[in-house]
Parts: C-alpha cells; structure tokens; sequence
C-alpha cells in the first residue's frame, strides 16, 4: 500500500520554502502518517531537492501534517529556473511513498486502486 | 449610529489570481445572493510587472483583465446590492478606480461610488535606509538601481475606512490576500482591531476564500482516489459568515466542483507555514485549533481560529530586474529518445561553455524524464519521448538571446531527428521581502463618484 491509498497532499510556495501538507482521508489514519513522515523522513525523499531544514507541524483534529522546506525552490520562485518553479509537482511524488506492512492502516479506511 | 449586521454575511470569491476565470465570478454575482464579492488578483511579483508597464503607459499599471471583469460583474451586483472588493489596483489603483468609472458609464449605469485604498507603495519610504533582505539578509541597498517596486502588505483598516464612506467598489494596491476578506466582517460586524481572536476568525475566513476555486474542487482532482464531479463547470465559494466568527464554506447549486472536509483543509493548510502563527498585518492568526465538519452536501463548517496581537512590522515585496533567461527545447521520440537527448543537452552544455556567455544559472534537463524532480525519484523509467531542456539566466537580453540560439542550432548541429524547437528570451523580474515598522506607512482613501 502507498501513502497515496490512505491520504493526499498539496503544495503551497513562500519564497524558496516550499509547504507541503498531508491529509489522511480518515482521521484514524492520521497515527499512520504521523508514524511513516517524520520530518527527517520526507527530506530524506526529497534528497538532492531540499538542501535547507524540513519543519513538521502536527494537526490531529485534522488527521493532517503541514511540512516547510527550506530551500527547496531553487533560490526563490521568481528567480529559478525550474520548469515547475513553484515546486507544485512535489507533494504528489510523495503519494508514492509505501506504508510498510506494520503501520497498516484500518480495515475500510483507505482507497484501492481503480 | 450604523445598525450592525445581526444575519450571517455572505461573501463569495470572484477570483483567485490574477487571470483567473470570469465566468464563475458573473454567477456569483448574478444569483449568489452576495453581500460582497471580492477578486483576489496579485501575486508576488505582479506589481512589479504592473510598474513596468506603467513607467510605459502612466495610465496603466492595474490589472489586465480589470475591463473585461467589470464589464462582466459591475451590472448584476449593483442590481443585487452586492459591493465589490479587489486588489486590481496593482501598481496604480488611481487609474484603475478611473478605469472602473469609464465602464459603468459604458454600461449606462445610474451611480457608483469607487473608493480607492493607497499607500501600500513605499518605494520612496525605503530609500537612504538600512534594511535586510529577509530571504538572504543581504542589504537592500545591494540591489542598487535594479529595484522597481516596494510595496507593503497594508491591514484591513483602509478598506474599513472605505467601506465606511458609502464604496460600491474598494479598489486597492498591495493588500495582505485575507484582508481583503477580513475588512468587511469588520465592517459589518463592528468587530475591534485589536480583538484578536475574532480577527484570527475571520483571517481564517479569507484565507479560505482568497484562492477561489481552489476549495471548491479546485487543484484536487486524482482519478480515482479524489474524484470532483463536473470539474469543467467550477463554482468559486461563498462564506456565510456569522457574528461570532463561525463560518460555514460552500457554492451554488448547479455548479461542479465539491465543498468537503477534504477541500477545505487542504485550503486551509496551503502556503501556512507554521499553522499556529499565521502572520498577518492585522493579527497573528492561529489556526492549529481549528475543527472542520461536513453540515450538508457542498456545506462544511469551520470554527475555533483563534489570534494573538499583530506585529510591530510590516512585511514589504520588493520587486528589481534580475537579468534575463534564455531557453530552448527541442524534441526526440522513438528507440533512443533519450540518449539523443541526453547528448543534445551534452553538447549544449558544452558550446554554451565555451561560448563566453555569463551565465549565472542554468538548467540542461529531459521533460519527461528528470525536469521535475531531478534525477533522484525519476531513477529507472524509460519514456518514449523526451523534450531536451536548457534555460541560462544572464545579465543581458543578448546574452540570453545567444543562448536560446544554441539551442534551435539543435536542427541541422544536434543529434539527429530533434523536432518542435522552441526558444523564448524574457527579463527577470524577481522578488524579495523586508520589514518596515508600521509607522512608516500613510494610507488614504480616494472616492470617485459617477
């Protein structure tokens, strides 16, 4: 199972800090993403992308964590070259983390693949 | 004495940005039943944009699609009562308050009442002074004579202020995007600036609002794991806002798009640094308590923002020319594909080095390969075409044009088979931030009458 089965993601820009936000589909879940994405974990990941610091802010109410990386944008939104200068393509690549069989989520709360 | 709003208020989002669609917002106006209806339209580097087209034309400088959206919208809210409020001012509110007037004179309209908010440009405030860059913390005064724009993310009060004085339309410069929003809960609700807390809430409502379609279903669709029904037809989001600062999200009926808990939280996490300190020129707005709950198909509602005191400064975009990029991309298909684009951009790399051409960055990578995500997380995949990417910032529109002329060269000097080149030259206009305290900022209220 991929983290894409149990939550989605989506990407906002400040400068060159990127914010990526994780959102458990079903807040139950939200022990499974706060167990699989540590802050070292996601910039881990993001490897050879985000050369600054990685922040996590944790949400349970909403089965969601907020993570601000540093430096991560090519040295600022109006200034990169990038093709996707606005980093909006990264949360979706990490969808594809898989969740190891241990942290399994709850039977019924995840979506299969169509 | 004004008698203050007791019934919920209902705001509705006309735009999200600066070319947002316009169809949504004419439905809004037409039968959304709004109270005011607000057009969110500058991103960080547009008013730098504007005033260059302004130091062209000393009647331009607003936004260029502010004609096209009053022609379309100004008739149905004057009919419904519904007061129109936007940053579509740009880098010269004035002649975009002049331009408003033009166009409901054009529609034959009876009155109208344009309130213009300045004082957000501090060009001039900032000259001769100390400060930092906060992105680097480089002095500004390094930038020299490259700076075009300094403008101040102003607070709500100037648009209280306006709506105050009687404004069918507040027509601004730089304004923080959830003030727009914020000023007329003030407004109506009579709500202090410096109650924190209900500031915090209607912040949250703002932000909520002030990407449009963004939480309507919007930037969310993934087939089959997050599916929007009839994302073509789109509707932008209303607000009901209550006096104590609840707030319920949703959209017309017979418009696509959804209104769930998914939507809005992921629009209420978007670009929120830290969520329990927000920072806006209003409050310091805290939404980590924030609860989230489904009330009906297309209904979800929000409460538990909270705020602490504003800050002392005032965050200023500063927008200066930052050279010029050149860019090429050429096109391989079939066996091979990649390995000719791999030696396309080899090759490249190799003239342009050779070429004596200051570059300051540069980017050689495969669309379809490694442009996205570099070479780490595109590792093991082989795709059937690849488009060969170079872009180079250097000082100069020459330089910039040498570089994008390597690239085309790729027909008759590349390897073989490249196809569909395109190149572009354009000037960087980048952007960075500074504080300023407060106090250095004068704002005012212009009223234009038809």
């Amino acid at each position: 199972m991929l983290l894409r089965h149990i939550a989605h993601t989506r990407t906002g820009d400040k400068g060159n800090t990127s914010v990526i936000s994780v959102i458990a589909y079903d807040r139950r879940n939200y022990p499974v993403i706060e167990r699989l994405l540590s802050a070292e974990r996601v910039r881990a990941f993001y490897a050879g992308i985000v050369h600054g610091a990685v922040q996590r802010y944790e949400l349970p109410q909403l089965g969601a964590l907020n993570f601000v990386l540093h430096d991560a944008l090519g040295g600022g939104v109006t200034r990169s070259l990038a093709l996707d200068a606005h980093g909006k393509c990264l949360s979706s690549a990490l969808l594809a983390m898989p969740i190891p069989d241990e942290f399994v989520p709850l039977p019924g709360t995840h979506k299969t693949s169509p | 004495m004004r008698t203050l709003s007791t019934r919920p208020l209902r705001l509705g989002a006309g735009a999200g940005y600066s070319g947002d669609r316009i169809a949504p917002a004419v439905d809004l106006a037409e039968r959304g039943g709004l109270d005011y209806l607000v057009f969110e339209c500058l991103a960080e580097r547009t008013i730098a944009l504007a005033q260059l087209e302004r130091s062209r034309d000393p009647e331009s400088g607003f936004d260029p699609l502010l004609r096209e959206r009053m022609q379309a919208v100004l008739a149905p809210c004057v009919r419904n009562g519904t007061r129109i409020i936007t940053n579509m001012g740009a880098a010269h509110p004035m002649a975009a308050g002049r331009e408003i007037i033009r166009v409901a004179r054009e529609l034959g309209l009876q009155r109208l009442k344009v309130c213009v908010v300045h004082g957000d440009d501090v060009l001039a405030q900032l000259s001769g002074r100390d400060l930092r860059i906060l992105e680097t913390g480089e002095p500004l005064a390094a930038l020299g004579d490259s700076l075009l724009s300094a403008n101040a993310y102003l607070g709500a009060a100037p648009l209280v202020q306006a709506l105050a004085q009687g404004a069918d339309v507040v027509v601004t410069g730089r304004v923080a995007d959830p003030a727009l929003y914020l000023a007329p809960l003030v407004h109506e609700f009579g709500w202090d600036m410096d109650d924190w807390e209900k500031l915090g809430q209607g912040t949250l409502v703002g932000h909520l609002l002030e990407c449009a379609g963004q939480i309507t279903g919007g930037y969310f669709a993934d087939p089959g794991f997050r599916d929007v029904p009839d994302l073509a037809a789109l509707g932008f989001p209303i607000a009901e806002v209550h006096r104590d600062g609840r707030a319920t999200i949703t959209k017309l009926p017979d418009t696509g798009g959804c209104v769930t808990v998914d939507t809005c939280i992921a629009q209420l996490l978007y670009e929120v640094e830290d969520p329990g300190r927000y920072l806006q020129p209003d409050v310091v707005a805290d939404f980590s308590g924030v609860r989230v709950a489904q009330a009906g198909t297309d209904r979800v509602e929000l409460e538990g923002a909270r705020g602490y005191a504003r800050p002392d400064c005032l965050k200023v975009t500063v927008g200066y020319r930052g050279g010029f990029v050149g860019e090429g991309q050429v096109s391989y298909a079939g066996p091979g594909a990649q390995a000719r684009g791999q030696l396309a951009l080899d090759v490249l790399r190799q003239r342009l080095d050779d070429a004596g051409i200051r570059i300051l960055d540069s980017r050689y990578e495969l669309i379809g390969v490694d442009a996205i995500h570099g070479p780490g997380l595109s590792a093991g995949y082989q795709p059937y075409e690849v488009r060969a990417r170079v872009a180079c910032r250097v000082p100069t529109r020459h330089e910039a044009q040498r570089v994008a002329n390597e690239v085309e060269a790729m027909y008759l000097n590349g390897p073989a088979s490249g196809g569909g080149i395109a190149k572009t030259v354009r000037e960087v206009i980048a952007g960075v931030s500074v504080l300023i305290p407060r106090e250095w900022v004068r704002t005012g209220v212009t009223t234009m009458e038809l």
